[in-house]
């Protein structure tokens, strides 16, 4: 040897740690030099929009899609269908090429060591990675949500929109609900840009964890079309993808999309500080790092520990209990009467008769679920209501019949049974022509919550 | 030549559960010297080569790089640079981005850092915007050397950087880290191939199953060696072969080769054949080892642990 331990030593300093923007700034120079990245940018910021304008005008609309039998009528539908499709394949899909590739891609590239060598701070890398890819996702997000409603804007208008229990909605106030709405599906999003750094660093290159937050979101919504308990489905995280709807009942359903919202960061957090425990814990040296699957335990266990502990506290918290669906009769009724009312004051105006109120209708309803009489409950399309009605200085009551399919979600879409001139056809002669029957088709929703837990 | 320490390792055990990776290694690097790391696939080559990157701690004994003891993972003081498991590179990024990213990551201003000249340096100028998406192992091996100098190393740590390269390449790196080591770096290198060893290297650590089998120089390594096999082909080789066959120690190899002549000997016997052959007037035209010495060396040493099938997994990497 050349060299003693006796010798005298160069003592070198510690090195100074590099700032986290300049991380971030390399991972948002990294994620962007993506080529898939650099496609989903300004598809994002385009495509909703020619989506939007060529639906629009389009005699066949996406009637199946909350507000998507809208899109004739304001140019604020077009947003919000946007929304229900995001909810159910943009945003996972997004989140899983975004977070579920930020950590998987230096395994890919074999960069971890190099990468750790510069910056010599798994805290700060981890950081900036996750920063990098939340700007990504909030970059796409906001290009859906602007894009979309440009789009609905310029082909359609700045016309009112009718909520979903029937009242018109002014465009002002349709503009705040809109970007609340969108606002809100942040936090699932959040949730599942979680999962994807969670499944990202646990699960490496693999392919199931570029592709977990797309196969959680779906697992996600085949659990919100099973008949569960209430307490379960707002526990999920995905369910402000829906509880978004309530923003556009009035007054608004606030508390279920609170609960949504409140779930969707405590899961988003949670995985979050699970993907930075396990990179914490992470052995770079190690070349087999057949740490994974201990740490994908590891990673679920706790996410299941607080689906159960949200389970628990949504149930007493809002008294919904552990089980029921939330879909009685007496909410079925009280929503159809309701957007009964709003709507038949639509078709007064369409028809140019004298206006009435809400309060003069007096709208009730009477509905059964298969035929039955008493305490129906539950989601199906059998559902069946009669509504009736009065008007000022009529003594005679009207009714009309509507066939209801009830999603287990809560969402119902009403289809009219007759009379013909109320319900029966889809189209009103009016003094200006033909015009859509508000009364014929309808879409609504249900409050799952106990109505008496409302604060 | 330096008394000063780059890297000092002492007493180092790594496991990876029921893995000894390395097992009571002791290594010291010196600065202004290229310190060769060999052994065969599994040695614990790239595992120690972590460690003096403070990528991980070891689970026993101490490590110091530049002076200062690391006792945290990622812990080591400025000025060490390299790579382990090849050069990490972004393919989306062209080779001026790959290293204008490093540079700012530790702290550095690009405009100022001279990404040209370390481009230069390692022959990658003419690609220097191009993306390193399309570079060959060589040049991807070149660009990571480019990386490490811009760290200003005092300790360089090298994962075989003589991968892919070709000679070209080759001459390009040896002569980057001949003027390292010239400036006062320490280098620490491993590689498969004893040729770059031999070429580059002032001292040399062969592991085997994460033990140290040799540490030190690369002369003392010969000495200690076994016989070696040489190739003679001379003006006469019936001669020669009859000469040969008269000096003690020599060994005559059959090969089967009738101009050529194999003998086994050492040094000082191998001499003494030469000297006789120059006196009787026959002409010495080649005389090489069979094998390098210190891929005998190595050869020697790992097959005394490890039996014969290292050996046999040698030969087919050198193939």
């Amino acid at each position: 040897m050349t060299a003693t331990a006796a010798a005298p030593r160069a003592v070198a300093g510690r090195p100074g740690r590099v700032p986290v923007t300049r991380v971030f700034r390399f991972e948002l120079v990294k994620l962007v030099s993506q080529w898939r990245i650099r496609l989903l940018v300004p598809a994002c910021w385009v495509a909703p929009a020619l989506f939007v304008a060529v639906v629009s005008r389009q005699s066949t609309l996406p009637v199946d899609t909350l507000f998507g039998r809208l899109m004739h009528a304001t140019g604020w539908a077009g947003p919000l269908v946007t929304l229900g499709f995001a909810g159910s394949w943009a945003l996972p899909l997004l989140t899983s090429v975004v977070a579920g590739d930020v950590f998987a891609a230096e395994d890919r590239l074999g960069t971890w060591r190099h990468l750790l060598v510069a910056v010599r701070s798994p805290r700060r890398i981890f950081a900036a990675k996750a920063l990098a890819s939340l700007t990504v996702i909030l970059l796409l997000v906001a290009g859906l949500a602007v894009s979309s409603t440009v789009g609905g804007l310029l082909a359609v208008g700045n016309q009112p929109l009718t909520g979903l229990d029937g009242h018109l909605v002014s465009p002002p106030d349709a503009a705040a609900g809109v970007l609340l709405a969108w606002g809100c599906a942040l936090a699932p999003t959040l949730a599942l840009a979680g999962i994807g750094l969670l499944g990202s660093v646990t699960l490496g290159r693999s392919p199931m964890g570029l592709l977990l937050p797309a196969l959680v979101a779906l697992a996600l919504q085949l659990a919100q079309m099973l008949p569960l308990p209430v307490a379960v489905r707002l526990a999920l995280p995905g369910y402000a993808f829906i509880a978004w709807n309530g923003l556009f009942t009035s007054p608004a359903q606030a508390e279920p999309l609170l609960i949504g919202v409140a779930v969707g960061l405590a899961w988003a957090a949670t995985a979050t500080a699970l993907a930075f425990v396990l990179f914490q814990r992470r052995d770079f040296t190690d070349l087999a790092d057949g740490g994974g699957r201990r740490a994908a335990v590891a990673g679920v266990l706790p996410l299941a520990a607080l689906t159960a502990i949200t389970v628990a506290v949504i149930a007493v918290a809002t008294g919904s209990g552990i089980t029921g669906s939330g879909i009685e009769q007496g909410k079925v009724q009280r929503a159809v009467a309701t957007e009964f009312a709003h709507l038949y004051r639509l078709q007064t105006a369409q028809l140019n008769r004298p206006d009435v109120t809400e309060d003069q209708l007096h709208a009730t309803a009477v509905c059964t679920k298969g035929g039955g009489s008493a305490d129906a409950a539950g989601a199906g399309n059998d559902w069946r209501c009669v509504v009736s009605w009065r008007l000022p200085g009529v003594a005679a009551t009207g009714s009309a019949a509507y066939q209801l399919d009830i999603t287990p979600d809560g969402r119902y879409v009403a289809d009219g049974d007759g009379p013909k001139e109320v319900n029966g056809y889809f189209l009103v002669r009016t003094p200006d022509g033909d015009a859509p029957n508000p009364l014929w088709q309808f879409d609504g929703i249900v409050e799952l919550l106990p109505t008496g837990a409302k604060g | 030549m330096s008394a000063i320490l780059a890297a000092r390792a002492r007493g180092i055990t790594k496991c990876y559960g029921d893995v000894v990776a390395l097992d009571h290694v002791d290594l010291e690097v010196a600065q202004g010297h290229v310190h060769g790391l060999v052994g065969p696939n599994g040695a614990g080559k790239t595992t120690l080569l972590g460690l003096l990157l403070s990528l991980a701690v070891p689970d026993d004994g101490h490590i110091e790089i530049l002076g200062t003891a690391v006792r945290r993972a990622l812990d080591a003081p400025d000025g060490v640079a390299g790579f382990v498991d090849g050069p990490g590179l972004y393919p989306s990024l062209t080779a001026r981005q790959n290293l204008a990213a490093l540079v700012a990551l530790r702290g550095g201003d690009p405009r100022a850092a001279g990404l040209d000249e370390a481009l230069d340096q390692v022959g990658l100028a003419d690609v220097a915007d191009d993306r390193a998406h399309g570079f060959s192992l060589g040049m991807r091996q070149r660009l990571g050397l480019a990386a490490a100098l811009l760290a200003k190393p005092r300790l360089l740590v090298l994962d075989e950087p003589s991968n892919g390269l070709d000679p070209a390449g080759k001459r390009h790196v040896h002569g980057v880290l001949t003027r390292l080591a010239a400036d006062g770096v320490g280098v620490v290198l491993s590689s498969h191939r004893m040729d770059d060893v031999e070429a580059l290297c002032s001292e040399v650590t062969i592991l085997h199953t994460g033990r140290v089998a040799f540490s030190g120089p690369l002369g003392k390594l010969a000495a200690e060696n076994r016989e070696l096999d040489y190739r003679l082909l001379t003006s006469d080789p019936p001669a020669a072969r009859a000469m040969a066959a008269d000096v003690d120690g020599i060994g005559i190899i059959e090969n089967g080769a009738a101009d050529a002549l194999v003998v086994r000997a050492l040094t000082p016997a191998l001499d003494e054949l030469v000297t006789r052959l120059v006196r009787a007037g026959i002409a010495l035209r080649e005389l090489t080892p069979v094998v390098s010495p210190l891929e005998a060396a190595f050869l020697g040493l790992t097959e005394e642990r490890g039996g014969q099938a290292m050996s046999a997994a040698l030969s087919e990497e050198r193939r």
